[in-house]
């Protein structure tokens, strides 16, 4: 196939796979059962560039791959301002990605959609939020891929057989005692993005075992957190939840920690520290921009969102700050359908569908200072949007929202 | 004139005087596209730019859009001469083959052991070669 045999568009695709087996010193390549490609949001012309020679060729996916969001929303880019010039490429490039035969779900939280993968599944995935879910929570096997390995391996439906798809490699290789902190603070996904945030940073890319946690049952939705955080302030693209995760429940997994491994505490102070972190660069509370969903937001978010609404009375936006709900089309539908569209667009909310506030031009310009309950869009915002953060939870956005300004907020601990 | 061995990751040879960074950083983020710039300021290196630079660094993070960070600056030849990490840096590897494929620009990338890293010096001329034999006009006596 390297030869060009099988189409110009499979030897491209395997011999980048090749490359990067030998980069890696893999044993050999391995199989994948399906993808998730995170290279279609707008990048540069180079991205389009690559996906429409790929096209160009006849390249076409071999096991069933979704994609992750693009760089503005499709339907609706006029009315939210993107220019002409930017919108034009960002339509080639979905096209291209339909045309090798991708499902557009445009979202970089597949794992809330459609195509979710089972446990054990070897699967190649891109996007570090997605990747820390998958391997974490759903108990799938992938690297963290790349931009443009993940359409190779698509093409190609072969993968390196290295990192976390290896058994030996799921194993977590410090552990993290969390018995001594307050058990009620786990009860808010914004409290777990903070956490996820202190484990990344401290970890860097080891695997964590997490333990003494008691009966915290966090929602899908704060693991989703917790993961974008720790994938973004480390490289943490596995982790392991005694009790919660499924490879920590399965007897056998074999992902328990060597005695031998690093014990780290972690404190109620630490966690504080990690909150206050997040916010440590604004300087005023005068709030410009108001951003949710990163990763996308789920229908147990809008749900949320509409409660924290409700049980302020139903008040408006405050008219200096835009409110920025990002979700993918098909949730923001059944949001729709759940009557949840009505009371958010009443207060002021903008949906924004199957894009991110980094890769598009709704926020840019707009915004000075950011308020969200988001880790990985709080790690971002000051290098990609040039914008200070302030971190909060649901409640504390809604209210950020309503007043125009946000102080500094108490961490839970 | 002394020598270090590394591993190639991905095969060419360099020549280009080091930009030395202690810091593990990701790519998206952390380099404009447009002008070659680490912009990211949690990084010891924020200000410099990496274009024409033997860019050497522990390693990758964050997320995995450094592969498309890398194959822009390939595109309008913004592109570091070549990169030395610590460790396999795998959306780094993927980038510096793809500007290969697509443009014809493949990077060089080097992996160097921890003592090797440790003796380059920031700002001093080195050249690689395609076997991965890094030769220093200067260093250790």
């Amino acid at each position: 196939m390297l030869d060009g045999a099988a189409g110009e568009a499979v030897r491209f695709a395997l011999s980048v796979v090749v490359s990067v087996a030998e980069a890696l010193d893999a044993p050999d390549l391995i199989s994948i059962e399906q993808a998730h490609i995170d290279a279609c949001a707008l990048m540069a012309p180079s991205n389009l560039d690559f996906v429409e020679r790929l096209a160009e060729v006849g390249g076409r996916v071999l096991v069933p791959t979704t994609l992750s969001m693009v760089s503005l929303d499709l339907e609706h880019w006029e009315a939210l301002g993107v220019p002409e010039a930017f919108s034009e490429p960002a339509r080639r490039i979905a096209d291209a990605y339909r045309k090798v035969g991708c499902v557009p779900a445009w979202t970089c939280a597949p794992y809330q959609g459609y195509l979710t993968p089972r446990y054990g599944q070897q699967i190649a995935w891109g996007e570090s939020n997605a990747v820390a879910y998958a391997n974490s929570v759903l108990g799938a096997r992938t690297n963290r891929y790349p931009d443009y390995l993940d359409l190779c391996a698509a093409i190609t439906g072969r993968v390196p057989n290295t990192g976390l798809h290896r058994a030996a490699h799921r194993r977590a290789t410090v552990r993290i005692d969390a018995g001594k902190t307050r058990p009620e603070a786990w009860g808010s996904p914004a409290a777990w993005a903070a956490f996820g945030a202190w484990v990344g940073d401290r970890v860097g890319d080891r695997v964590p075992w997490i333990e003494g946690l008691g009966g915290a049952r966090p929602s899908n939705d704060a693991l989703k957190a917790f993961g974008a955080a720790a994938a973004s302030f480390g490289a943490v693209f596995l982790f392991h939840l005694e009790g919660i995760t499924p490879e920590a429940c399965t007897q056998g997994s074999g992902v328990r920690p060597e005695w031998t491994a690093e014990i780290v505490q972690v404190r109620d102070s630490d966690l504080s520290a990690s909150w206050d972190t997040m916010s440590a660069k604004a300087t005023t509370a005068a709030v410009d921009a108001v951003i949710l969903g990163c990763p996308h937001f789920s229908y147990g978010e809008f749900e949320e969102l509409v409660g924290c609404i409700a049980r302020r009375g139903d008040p408006r936006m405050h008219g200096n700050v835009r409110g920025l709900v990002f979700a993918s089309a098909p949730m923001v539908e059944l949001a729709r359908r759940g009557g949840l569209l009505e009371p958010l667009q009443r207060f002021g909310w903008t949906l924004v569908r199957d894009t991110c506030p980094f890769h598009s031009p709704v926020v840019r310009g707009d915004a000075r200072t950011v308020v969200t309950n988001s880790g990985k869009c709080a790690y971002y915002a000051p290098s990609e949007l040039g914008a200070d953060v302030r971190f909060g939870d649901l409640d504390a956005c809604v209210e950020a929202a309503v007043t125009g300004r946000m102080e500094r907020r108490e961490s839970p601990w | 004139m002394t020598s270090l061995s590394s591993r190639p990751l991905v095969h060419g040879e360099a020549v280009g005087s080091v930009l030395l960074s202690q810091r593990a950083l990701s790519l998206w983020g952390g380099i404009d596209p447009e002008t070659g710039r680490i912009v990211d300021p949690r990084h010891d290196r924020c200000g410099e730019t990496v274009s024409g630079r033997i860019f050497a660094l522990p390693a990758e993070k964050g997320s995995s859009t450094g592969s498309a960070i890398l194959l822009e600056l390939a595109r309008t030849g913004r592109a570091p001469a070549a990169i030395i990490v610590r460790e396999p840096a795998v959306a780094i590897a993927v980038g510096a083959i793809v500007a290969g494929e697509l443009y014809g620009r493949r990077i060089p990338v080097f992996c160097v052991d921890e003592s090797g890293f440790a003796v380059l010096e920031d700002g001093e001329t080195i050249r690689i070669t395609e076997a991965g034999k890094i030769e220093r006009t200067r260093g250790e006596p």
